[in-house]
This record gives structure tokens, C-alpha cells and sequence, in this order.
């Protein structure tokens, strides 16, 4: 389990970040008419070697907090702070040296590459923005980057369209990792991929974190991608965080009643397992940014909704340590283990990648009979319903 | 060949092209009851798509070779003229795409589209026609049928449009229904309720539905049968059981250990190494030859010059696979191990 972050571990952090597109009417006197609300003040962050997996379906304002995070589009309010020192204020041009640290990965490995640039070239643009000089050449350093993310160096003169959509994406990978940033937001990089390619891709991109303790911003819909992917999971929906806490936490007890729903609804390769699942179906669609339901955004989709939810904003509010959900009732009774695993199968836990208890610690831990991780325990042990919320 | 409702046998389909003849299909042979849902499962450029659109005449057959024979019930569909395929199309079989957004007509309110589609093919009145268009809409889960059915495409979202979608492919209770990834361009909560909502339909019309999808949750959720496709070719079919908990053909296998899960988590994930290949130079042995783990435990590089031919196993399944049932079973078992063992570590 991941320790509750002491805040100044995190080395990329968004304090209530908003984000709003005006809607503007006339072509020459522009009037604002009304306001997409994509981001409503969320506060992330991630600490050096982690990666926070952002979760949500298409329309929550994912994507848009990941670009708004690496002032690639504006923020409208809130800050942001970047190893200790506040970015907000910060120009287009003062900006520009911080990108060595700050890089992103983009979904579709078609149009994020320049048709007409070699891979070459494309591989060390960053070099020539930020005019870097690596002993031995750009050249060289691009080739190994090239080598690393499984491109063959000698393919530094072709074009992005010889390679297919998996090459493609590690050239897109081999861009943003080569000058070794210190944080990478990744918008959806194996949605576009085949099968068999995305778990190639997943691979390098925890490879390249244990190599160069590279923080991601994972965004991303794909609820087991991310499962696979993160130490800390943010869910949001219609431009909030609705829930947020550590990988194993959130998918063994999730709170929120979206996130279950979500969870409810991934079907699972596993035959048996999808024959005694129950699911959740959610009734309608996703309400429009520019009209937010009043009270709790999620109360015109949600199974548990009372009138309350309908008036009163929920906060966004830790209920156990690094846990943090916001909703009035949220859900407690143990239905968790039952919506990703079958009743039968006995849920398994494993410790994180990263954070591993040292071995006296598990020696310890067995010798006492709890072999069995936290989060796993307080799911199954009824002591959620005596909290006061 | 089975005398099942909807029979598909030794489908070919390859186009012609300036760098050589690409063989898009090759060879593949399937079968349906009403009822009951196969799933074609492969990735992008297996040919599953074009097996579909084969079966629907929508390849065109001036740039295409079409070869084989295609039954629903008693007609044969590949070597139908157009107008008996029009009358088929629509009627007795139908199709929805992945594309919700491409595949409505964006300048025709939804109604008129449903109406067009029971008139072309019944004796019914306008009044009637809509009468039963709103009844189908309202089937679909669309809420305020009598006033959505004046609604143009764009005023609908995504999920909407697909019900939209299902809605026009069944008006007229085909028996058969190809389903082309349809829930791929949606959220997973919309995917839950369209896939809820056609296993629904097709108890109530008693339809066959071919699906074709790469995402193996959906198949597992929804069934009964599956092929693999893999570079234009069926490489393994059998009931849900026999690929998900017996895969014999080592890209199956691989398949199933690669995909990321939501109910485990592992220390890495376990991919197929390498690219699909080019459909136009095959290799010349298997086709996943390349690729595959367990082309080195055959002496003499067996698997790189011998074309295996899809062979039965059990009465219901059947594999593409050089090495023999031991070793097929032995490969299966430790990649599956290995994968489980990742997922199930800790305990």
C-alpha cells in the first residue's frame, strides 16, 4: 500500500484546477453565451516515480486536466506547482525550459507525429528547443533513446507512415522520454493500440519509470489498463475527482457508487467470472459540461441518490487514510470484491509494483497471520459501516 | 458441413493490389444457430471485419475476389445477384457498425431512416410504418420515442445512436444480425447497456448475431461460440469454454495472458512479441510462426515452412496448430500459469 503522501513528496502538484471553454456567439463581437465546465476544481498530484492513473469515460475532462497540468492549454483558476515552485503565472517563454521536465505522450500515433519529419528528426526536436548538446551528438543520443524503446536505430531516416500504429507510439514514447523528464503525462497511449501491441507498450512505459523515475499522469478510460498501470488512481467524472486512493484500495473497495459502476461495467475475459458478476447498468447518458445538474454532478445517473444529493455539492473528503471519496452515502456494504470477482473465487491481493513492505515486515505480518495487505482487510471487515462520514 | 441456420464455408476474399494479391480472407468456414451469438475475435487486419462485410455484399466485388459459399437458412449469399441481396439486406440479415456517428444518414430525421426501412421491404402503410418505428425505438430504450423520432442523428448521442442503430437492424426481425464492433466507440457504462440491450433482442427475435470484436471481456460476457482470426485466417474455433478455459492454438493463448484484467493485477504483463504480419508477404509456414513462442519445440522449422490446416479436436473445437495435442495442451498450461502466477502472487 502506498503511504499517505506527505505533500511535499510530490513533485507535480494542481491545487483546485479549473478549467472552463467559453462558448462564444458572432463572428466579430464575440459574446460569451455560456461555459463548458471540463475541469471544476481538482487538486492532484504525483510524486517522483509514481503514476497516477486518471480514470473516467469520454467527456469527464480527463484529457483536459492533463493538458491543463502542463500549461499546454491554460488554466482558468487554481494553481500549479512544480517541484516547490509555483508555474501558474508563468509565460508560453518561461515555460520553454521546463518542458525538458514536463512531456507528454498523446493517444493517437497517427497525428501526433509530423508526416513530412524523419523519425530522426522528430526524436530530437526536443533537443533543438531546448539546445542541448549530449556528448557524443544528438544524433547518437536520439539512436539510443531509439534502441531503448525497441525502434531499430538504423530507421532514423524513415517517415512515422513505414511504421505501424505500435512502432508509431513508442516513436511518439521515444520523444517524450529522451531528454529524461521528470514528469510525463500520458493522454490515452494504448487505446489506439491492438491487443497484443498495448501490453508490449504498458511494458515500456513501467520500464522506462523503473529505469528513469519518470512520474505519469496516466490518463486514461480503460479501467484494467489503468489497474495495470497505477500506484494511485483519481476517478473522475464530469470534470471532478469523485473518488481517489491507492490502486488495490480502489479496486478492492471502491466507495463512490460511479466507480462501482464503472467497475461493474468492464466485462472480464473470464467466462465464469462474467456469468456471476452482477452488474451495474447505469441509466442515461453522461449530463452536457455546460448545464451541470445541481448538487452531487454524478445524482442523475446514480442508484443511491436521495434528495440531498440533488442539492448539496459533496466535498471531496479523505474517510480513511489516503482514501478520498466524495458522496453523501457512499457505498460501504462490501459489494466490492463481488463486482470484479466472482462469489466463489477468493479474493487475491498483491502487493503494489513500487511500494513493497520490507521482508521483516512480511515476516512479521505472517508470523501474526495477516499475510493479507490492508486494503484488502478493511474491505472485507465490516468496520467501514461504524464510521461517521 | 452442419445444417445449421446461417453456414459460412471456405469464405475467401483477396484484392488485388500493385504490390501483390492481399489475402484478406482466406479460407474461412463458421457456423450460427438462431439464438445463438458466435464472436469472430482478432485484432486489427485479421480479416474479421471483411468476413462480415463479405457475408452482407459489401465488398465490392469490381476491386475484390469473393470465393466460397454462404447460407442463411436457404439462401446463398456470395453468389447472389444485388437485387437479391437487397431484398435479403435489411430483411432476413443486418448489420451494425462500430461508427454510430458514420453509419446514420445526417441529413434525414431518425424516423424517416426507420420508416425507409420497413417500407422497402413490407406493404405497409406511412402511418403504420411510424407507428411501428416509435414501438421499435421505445423497444431500444430510447426514451420520448414519439417526440426522439423526429430527431435528426446529431441531437442524439453516441449511445443513442446505437440504439438507433440496433433499432433500424431489427425493425423487420432478422434472423440474422452482424454486429461489427459495436460498442467500441463507446463509454463502457453505454457498452453495458447496448450489449444488455442485444442479448435482450435477440431472445425476443430469436436472432443469430456474428460478432465481431477484439475485446475478449465482451466476448466472454455475451458468447456462445468463438472464432480467432488471424492474418485472414481462422486459426481456432470452439465453445466459449474451449478458448477461454482449454486454448489450444498458441496465439490464443497468448491473447488471453497478454490483456491487462480488472479483477488482477501483475508484476508485468506477459505480450506477444513482434507485429502482425503483412497480409501480402505471408510467411511461408504458419502464419503466427513468427510470433510464436512454441515455433522452436518442433524439430527442423516445422512451424516455418509447413502450413497447418485447421483440424478438430473435440466435435466442438478446433485448432490451426503444427505441434501435436501434448504439446499444444503443455504450452497452453505454462503460459497460462505463468500469467496467473503474476496475477495471483501474493496469496
Amino acid at each position: 500500500m502506498t503511504a499517505p503522501l506527505d505533500e511535499q513528496e510530490l513533485i507535480l502538484r494542481a491545487d483546485n484546477l479549473v478549467k472552463h471553454f467559453p462558448i462564444t456567439k458572432g463572428a466579430i463581437r464575440k459574446k460569451t453565451v455560456g461555459m463548458v465546465s471540463a475541469v471544476n476544481g481538482i487538486s492532484i498530484g504525483v510524486a517522483h516515480g509514481e503514476t497516477l492513473g486518471l480514470v473516467g469515460e469520454s467527456g469527464c475532462g480527463k484529457s483536459t486536466a492533463g493538458r491543463s497540468i502542463l500549461k499546454l492549454i491554460e488554466p482558468t483558476s487554481g494553481s500549479l506547482t512544480f517541484e516547490g515552485r509555483d508555474i501558474t503565472g508563468l509565460s508560453r517563454h518561461e515555460m520553454v525550459p521546463l518542458r525538458r521536465e514536463l512531456q507528454m505522450i498523446f493517444q493517437d500515433p497517427f497525428s501526433s507525429l509530423n508526416p513530412r519529419h524523419t523519425v530522426g528528426s522528430i526524436i530530437s526536436a526536443p533537443y533543438q528547443v531546448q539546445k542541448i548538446n549530449p556528448p557524443g551528438g544528438v544524433k547518437k543520443a536520439v539512436q539510443e533513446t531509439m534502441e531503448r524503446v525497441g525502434l531499430n536505430p538504423e530507421h532514423y531516416n524513415r517517415y512515422p507512415n513505414e511504421f505501424s500504429g505500435g512502432q508509431r507510439q513508442r516513436i511518439g514514447i521515444a520523444r517524450a522520454v529522451t531528454l529524461q523528464p521528470k514528469v510525463v503525462v500520458c493522454d490515452e497511449p494504448v487505446s489506439a493500440l491492438d491487443v497484443s501491441i498495448q501490453a508490449q507498450v504498458i511494458n515500456l512505459l513501467q520500464d522506462l519509470q523503473d529505469e528513469f523515475g519518470i512520474a505519469y499522469i496516466f490518463v486514461a478510460h480503460d479501467l484494467s489498463v489503468v489497474r495495470q498501470m497505477s500506484h494511485r488512481v483519481a476517478v473522475m467524472y464530469l470534470g471532478s475527482i469523485v473518488e481517489m486512493t491507492d490502486r488495490d484500495t480502489l479496486y478492492a473497495a471502491p466507495l463512490h457508487p460511479y466507480t462501482h459502476a464503472l467497475m461493474s461495467a468492464v466485462p472480464v475475459p473470464d467466462p465464469q467470472v462474467e456469468a456471476t458478476r452482477e452488474r451495474i447498468v447505469l441509466q442515461g447518458d453522461l449530463p452536457s459540461p455546460i448545464n451541470l445538474p445541481s448538487g452531487c454532478v454524478f445524482n442523475t445517473r446514480c442508484f443511491r441518490a436521495q434528495d440531498r444529493c440533488r442539492v448539496e455539492v459533496p466535498e471531496l473528503l479523505e474517510v480513511t487514510p489516503g482514501h478520498k471519496v466524495a458522496c453523501f452515502f457512499p457505498i460501504t456494504e462490501g459489494l466490492g470484491h463481488d463486482l470484479i470477482k466472482g462469489p466463489d473465487s477468493g479474493f487475491v491481493e498483491q502487493p503494489t509494483r513500487e511500494v513493497q513492505p520490507p521482508s521483516e515486515v512480511i515476516a512479521d505480518m505472517e508470523s501474526s497471520g495477516s499475510a493479507r495487505p490492508l486494503g484488502a482487510d478493511y474491505a472485507r471487515d465490516g468496520d467501514y459501516e461504524e464510521r461517521d462520514f | 458441413m452442419s445444417d445449421a441456420y446461417v453456414r459460412v464455408e471456405d469464405l475467401k476474399v483477396s484484392f488485388p493490389t500493385e504490390d501483390g494479391l492481399v489475402r484478406a480472407v482466406d479460407g474461412v468456414s463458421f457456423s450460427v444457430e438462431r439464438g445463438q451469438t458466435i464472436a469472430i475475435v482478432g485484432e486489427s487486419g485479421s480479416g474479421k471485419s471483411v468476413t462480415s462485410q463479405a457475408l452482407m455484399g459489401l465488398v465490392n466485388k469490381r476491386n475484390a475476389r469473393v470465393e466460397g459459399r454462404a447460407f442463411i437458412g436457404d439462401n446463398e449469399l456470395i453468389s447472389a445477384s444485388d437485387e437479391q441481396l437487397r431484398k435479403l439486406r435489411g430483411a432476413e440479415m443486418s448489420m451494425i457498425f462500430q461508427d454510430p456517428f458514420a453509419s446514420l444518414h445526417p441529413f434525414y430525421r431518425i424516423g424517416s431512416q426507420l420508416v425507409e426501412t420497413v417500407r422497402v421491404h413490407r406493404q405497409v402503410s406511412k402511418d403504420d410504418a411510424r407507428t411501428e418505428a416509435i414501438d421499435m425505438l421505445a423497444r431500444v430504450g430510447i426514451p420520448n420515442p414519439e417526440r426522439r423520432i423526429d430527431d435528426y442523428p446529431h441531437q442524439l448521442s453516441g449511445g443513442m445512436r446505437q440504439r438507433v442503430m440496433i433499432a433500424m437492424a431489427l425493425i423487420n426481425g432478422p434472423s440474422l444480425l452482424i454486429a461489427d464492433e459495436p460498442t467500441t466507440a463507446l463509454d463502457v457504462t453505454v457498452q453495458a447497456q447496448i450489449m444488455e440491450l442485444l442479448a435482450e433482442l435477440q431472445v425476443q427475435y430469436n436472432t443469430a448475431i456474428i460478432l465481431i470484436t477484439h475485446d475478449l471481456g465482451v466476448v466472454a460476457d455475451v458468447a456462445d461460440e468463438v472464432a480467432v482470426m488471424y492474418a485472414g485466417r481462422l486459426v481456432e474455433r470452439g465453445t466459449l469454454n474451449d478458448i477461454f478455459y482449454s486454448p489450444e492454438m498458441p496465439y490464443t493463448v497468448g491473447l488471453l495472458s497478454s490483456v491487462p484484467r480488472l479483477d488482477a493485477v501483475s508484476e508485468r504483463l506477459t505480450p506477444i512479441k513482434g507485429q502482425p504480419p503483412s497480409l501480402i508477404n505471408l510467411p511461408p509456414g504458419c502464419v503466427f510462426q513468427p510470433r510464436c513462442a512454441a515455433a522452436s519445440w518442433l524439430p527442423d522449422n516445422a512451424c516455418a515452412s509447413e502450413r497447418p490446416e485447421l483440424l478438430s479436436v473435440t466435435s466442438t473445437h478446433s485448432v490451426r496448430c503444427l505441434l501435436d495435442k501434448t504439446q499444444r495442451d503443455q504450452f497452453a498450461a505454462e503460459s497460462l500459469a505463468a500469467a496467473a502466477g503474476r496475477a495471483g502472487g501474493a496469496s
